[in-house]
């Protein structure tokens, strides 16, 4: 990426933090909010725990990595699975939308806990989770992407002697590619939360749960260092998915 | 026997009727442009003759076959735009109707490079879609439709994207090469001189709903190159005679 796109942003966040540091130490954010300074910790100290507490942070993180892109990778296979349905079919469509529509009302903040009571406190419920999550971007995305495809490129295709196989590999699929990344992208961002949400109902490790063991002990430094890691892996996941549709969809 | 049989063809989208008894026989080798006004019907024509669509009235046969598959095994469609696949290089564009045949790639390559080399595109074969002139666009699309080795090729007011010099220049690079392949073609065109230039008979179809209103000769094949033929006094008259049929709001270019 070049200097002039990621150096405004970088610029932003750098003069925000320096605000936040100022306020946080001069006493302001913790006299406004009515609060001990210990509860408002500037973003200087954020760091400090960070690094000193990085062994249990990191441990906790890859818990947290494991289950977000596993349960990604579960979202993508079943999102492109009934994407590929939905375009096969009309009628599959048409029954099936309304219903990954529904999907989404679904608030996943209530099932988390039903989830843990039927698979317990392993990987099973966060997978499910991040999957319920990241299922409809990637859905709605690829399905948008598929529908893009040049109708009159694909009868040159039938003309051309293609079966409806060669026609979705050689020009629907290709013509999904951009949708079904920027699916991705999305739904990337959001596993982080669909991750924390499933930790936040019942785990034993994960940076969700370090969290919830970090607030009952109001060590409020160590949450927003965990936020920062959390965040951490979101951009990394969206950068991946980002150099991979560089690397993939070339011709755009 | 004909290439291409057509008796009383009609087809109707929902109420909107496009094609009104239309007839018609082309033999084999022979070339035979439809020339009308937009939306007469043309390109429906072009999609039935090539088994991409049932006409709702009358009857087709494309090798003495008149069912679908038949004459879609039988008929390769250019389409109107050049449709190059921008995920795929010059040549696999060109090579695609190989590989849907289960030829390896590398095969299809040999078959497509040597056609870029035959028709003037050497040197072009690894560039993208995107990298083209518009011109080369066209040729690289004809080669597709060229290289699917059916008897019967449809084409699509195959140069009409184009600006007026660059149409010129391919439909001079295109009569030598239909002369050469002895493809059987149904060209479709609302460029009255193309079609003159191009067709072995010319066919005039009627605003919508597309009827044929008269029928006269081309001057493929005529001596000499092309502005000579497009200016000689046969040719013009021929032309005149077609603008007056087709009347006001065609392309007089």
């Amino acid at each position: 990426m070049k200097a002039r796109a990621w150096l405004p942003p970088f610029l932003l966040l750098l003069a925000l933090l320096g605000l936040w540091q100022l306020a946080a130490e001069s006493g302001f954010m913790a006299d406004t909010l009515g609060l001990e300074s210990f509860l408002v910790p500037a973003p200087s100290e954020i760091a400090e725990v960070l690094w000193q507490d990085r062994g249990l942070i990191l441990e906790n993180a890859r818990t947290t990595l494991v289950e977000i892109v596993a349960g990604f990778i579960l979202a993508l296979v079943c999102g492109l699975l009934v994407a590929f349905a939905f375009r096969s079919s009309e009628l599959i469509r048409r029954a099936g939308y309304p219903l990954v529509v529904a999907s989404q009302t679904i608030p996943v903040i209530v099932v988390a806990p039903i989830l843990v009571v039927w698979f317990g406190y392993g990987i099973w419920p966060k997978l499910l989770i991040i999957a319920l999550i990241c299922f409809f971007p990637i859905t709605v995305n690829a399905l948008d992407g598929l529908r893009s495809a040049d109708r009159e490129a694909m009868l040159m295709m039938r003309s051309l002697d293609a079966s409806g196989l060669q026609v979705f590999r050689r020009v629907e699929l290709p013509s999904a590619l951009p949708g079904i990344f920027t699916g991705a992208r999305i739904a990337a961002a959001v596993a982080v939360i669909g991750a924390v949400f499933g930790e936040w109902a019942g785990a034993e490790k994960g940076l969700g749960y370090l969290m919830l063991q970090d607030n009952a002990q109001l060590m409020t430094d160590r949450m927003f260092a965990s936020v920062v890691v959390l965040s951490l892996i979101a951009i990394l996941l969206y950068v991946l998915i980002g150099l991979l549709e560089r690397v993939i969809v070339r011709w755009r | 026997m004909t290439a291409v049989t057509a008796r009383g063809l009609s087809h109707s989208f929902g109420s909107l009727e496009v094609l009104d008894g239309i007839g018609f026989e082309i033999g084999p080798g022979e070339v035979l442009a439809l020339a009308g006004p937009s939306g007469c019907g043309k390109s429906t024509v072009l999609e039935i003759t090539g088994g991409l669509l049932e006409p709702s009235g009358g009857s087709i046969e494309v090798s003495g076959r008149s069912a679908g598959s038949e004459r879609l095994a039988s008929c390769a469609w250019m389409p109107q735009r050049d449709c190059l696949l921008p995920w795929y290089s010059a040549l696999d564009n060109a090579g695609l109707s190989l590989r849907n045949q289960m030829r390896s790639r590398s095969e299809s390559r040999a078959i497509a490079t040597e056609s870029f080399e035959h028709f003037g595109l050497s040197g072009f074969e690894q560039a993208r879609p995107s990298e083209l002139s518009g011109g080369m666009r066209q040729r690289v699309a004809f080669i597709r439709t060229l290289v699917s080795g059916k008897p019967v090729l449809l084409l699509d007011e195959p140069f009409a994207a184009l600006d007026a010099i660059t149409r010129a220049e391919l439909q001079e690079w295109l009569a030598p090469v239909l002369a050469e392949t002895g493809a059987t073609v149904l060209l479709v065109t609302h460029d009255v001189e193309e079609a003159i230039y191009l067709a072995d008979r010319v066919l005039v179809l009627s605003p919508r709903p597309g009827r044929i209103t008269a029928g006269l000769d081309g001057a493929r094949g005529a001596a000499g190159d092309r502005t000579e033929v497009v200016s000689s006094r046969s040719f013009n008259q021929r032309r005149e005679e077609v603008l007056d049929l087709l009347g006001p709001g065609v392309d007089h270019t």
